[in-house]
């Protein structure tokens, strides 16, 4: 069986975006995390050993994915945590609560390509139909 | 993407108007500073468009500006200018964007090319070893519990207050490096734990320090007055921002205005130019929060100059006094200001939002340093890693038009991917290294990015703004050597 894409890019002059996909809506939250660090980093080099969980509860799924992928960019750099797994656990219109597993950055071994500022609302969506999120990164 | 296809006026070489009928809602007409050249890119993407839509904030005055770099952002374009009145406008964070403060700054030398490049390669060696650079990298300044509010207040005062730089520094800095208005308790803590780590440290993308060298003078006099007095004299530029403390403070009240609008009775063609009044307690503690951020961002320049002019004195074997290491000036190129401009007639109070655009006040402004009140305040405009960088100063004319405000920078051609795909790092470092460009980087791919191929001529963008007299060339410079963070 063909797998599914997770995810891709989006060209944008100045800066970087994606659309992920899912089976479900959790599923395309989760992949947009994904992509989004496989923008920051080569993840075949990243070790799945440490583990922090997230909750979040906003209005709206749009303001959800915007909090879900700026949250991960705050342990990125506060941690430094590279993420590469993603179990999304509850998820709903606005809440959504996930154990994320990653690797703490070590120059040694890991390999960074872009830095990301920040998740932005500009052109970001939310398709509940085909399962499929699209976010634009200021990089 | 498709081609934007809008109403367009051209009023003269260098100025072309989207009339305000183009689309309901829009309160003012666009202006867009470009020319025929460079006019037919900015239509491929959808720069104008969001031109046009913050045109339709409440408040806004004059136009909805464009500088001649203007590339298709997020929300508010990438070079533009909006004022918005106090007394009924708005503030948004998505027309400061989420860098807070990302500015640029030059300090000249008394050196010239011939004393420095015999030993370039060991001093952009200095200066990336000494400036904590890339993607992960943390600053080496250590903060005492709660000293990052400090940082946030004081800006480049704190800096100095603690052996970073002197006080010269201070009086050539936009704002003297400290925003008055600045309250730490709007900062989130989420904010300064990003900040603290990351204080002293470039951050990656399109930051960068360069060692440069002036191949053309224009204006004698005014270039005198900046400390510029020979082509062939060495220049050192630093350019960076606010780090994730920045971009945390842009993420946390974007958020509590797309929750504030509808009780102000806002809406916006984009959730990414979301905007409450100024006036609001919701505009008032983000501009508070905003300033903490420009202040960080200015502290963390100020160190970095600092360490930047200890590498430059070490490898010369000169002192500081005799490298002449002054700070020309520096400027901030993503931020939000309350300002007097004259609007019909009459002075108003603003607030002048310039994404990825400059201040440019022209000769006797009380803003700039009294060094400048005969020439107009230094404007500087960094170009890509392989061609040039130009410095400016400040007219009236911006006053007139453009609320005081000029381009800030080259602009994006290329997208990131497009710039990877037409080469690899390594093939613009040997091409660079072809041209007589030491380059620094701590990312193959991120060097890619930011190809020289990938952004448009600086000189054209310079042209524009010299033209249309919202700004005057003073000199160019050109790089010998780049650390890219």
């Amino acid at each position: 069986m063909r797998r599914m894409k997770r995810y891709e890019l989006i060209e944008h002059t100045a800066d970087m975006g994606l659309a992920a996909y899912g089976k479900d809506l959790a599923g395309a939250f989760a992949n947009a995390a994904y992509g989004m660090f496989s923008i920051i980093a080569e993840l075949e080099e990243v070790k799945e050993v440490e583990s922090r969980r997230i909750e979040i509860n906003e209005d709206d799924a749009e303001s959800l994915l915007f909090e879900w992928l700026n949250s991960l960019l705050y342990y990125f750099d506060v941690e430094t945590i590279i993420f590469k797994k993603f179990d999304i656990m509850e998820f709903g219109e606005g809440h959504l609560k996930a154990d994320c597993c990653g690797e703490k950055y070590d120059a040694s071994r890991h390999h960074l390509k872009t830095g990301i500022k920040s998740a932005t609302y500009h052109m970001l969506e939310v398709d509940r139909a085909k399962n499929r999120v699209q976010v634009i990164f200021d990089v | 993407m498709p081609k934007w296809s809008g109403k367009l006026e051209k009023v003269d070489d260098f100025r072309w108007r989207i009339p305000k009928s183009y689309k309901p809602g829009m309160r003012v007409d666009g202006l867009i500073y470009t020319d025929e050249g460079m006019l037919p890119h900015i239509l491929e993407e959808q720069a104008l468009e969001q031109v046009a839509n913050v045109a339709f904030l409440p408040g806004i005055v004059g136009y909805s500006l464009a500088m001649p770099d203007i590339h298709w952002g997020y929300g508010f374009a990438i070079g533009g200018v909006a004022a918005m009145r106090v007394s009924d406008g708005v503030v948004s964070p998505g027309g400061v964007g989420f860098d807070i403060n990302c500015g640029v700054r030059i300090m000249r030398t008394n050196l010239v090319k011939e004393e420095v490049t015999p030993k370039i390669k060991t001093l952009i060696d200095a200066i990336f070893y000494a400036v904590p650079s890339g993607l992960g990298s943390k600053g080496a300044i250590k903060l005492r519990s709660g000293e990052i509010d400090e940082v946030l207040i004081k800006g480049s005062r704190w800096a100095v207050g603690k052996g970073y730089g002197n006080k010269e520094d201070l009086e050539t800095t936009e704002e003297n490096g400290e925003m008055k208005g600045a309250d730490p308790s709007r900062v989130s803590g989420r904010a300064k734990e990003r900040g603290t780590p990351q204080l002293g440290t470039l951050g990656s993308g399109n930051h960068f320090l360069e060692v440069a060298v002036v191949d053309e003078i224009y204006e004698t006099e005014i270039a005198e007055a900046m400390g510029i007095e020979r082509v062939g004299q060495v220049m050192l530029y630093v350019h960076c921002g606010s780090r994730g403390l920045g971009h945390q403070v842009a993420d946390d009240y974007i958020k509590v205005m797309l929750q504030s609008m509808p009780k102000y009775g806002i809406q916006v063609p984009d959730r990414q130019l979301a905007c409450v009044p100024v006036k609001s307690q919701e505009g008032q503690a983000y501009l508070a929060a905003m300033r903490c951020a420009a202040n960080y961002a200015w502290a963390n320049r100020q160190c970095i100059t600092h360490w930047v002019r200890e590498a430059f004195c070490r490898v010369m074997g000169i002192s500081e006094r005799d490298a002449g290491l002054e700070l020309i000036y520096d400027v901030t190129h993503n931020i939000a200001k309350i300002e007097d401009h004259t609007v019909n007639g009459k002075i108003e109070k603003l607030c002048v939002h310039r994404k990825g655009a400059t201040r440019a006040f022209p000769a006797g402004h009380p803003d700039i340093p009294k060094q400048y009140a005969s020439v107009g305040q230094p404007i500087l405009i960094p170009g890509d890693m392989g061609r040039t960088s130009y410095i400016l100063a400040g007219t009236e004319k911006a006053m007139q038009e453009t609320f005081g405000s000029t381009c800030h920078g080259a602009g994006r051609l290329q997208s990131r991917a497009a710039a990877k795909r037409a080469a690899s790092g390594r093939d613009v470092l040997a091409s660079l290294e072809a041209k007589g460009i030491q380059i620094r980087a701590g990312s193959l791919p991120g060097l890619a990015e930011e190809a020289p191929e990938a952004y448009k001529d600086v000189g054209d963008v310079v042209r524009v703004a010299h033209g249309a007299g919202i700004s005057k060339k003073v000199a160019r410079t050109r790089p010998i050597a780049v650390v890219k963070g």
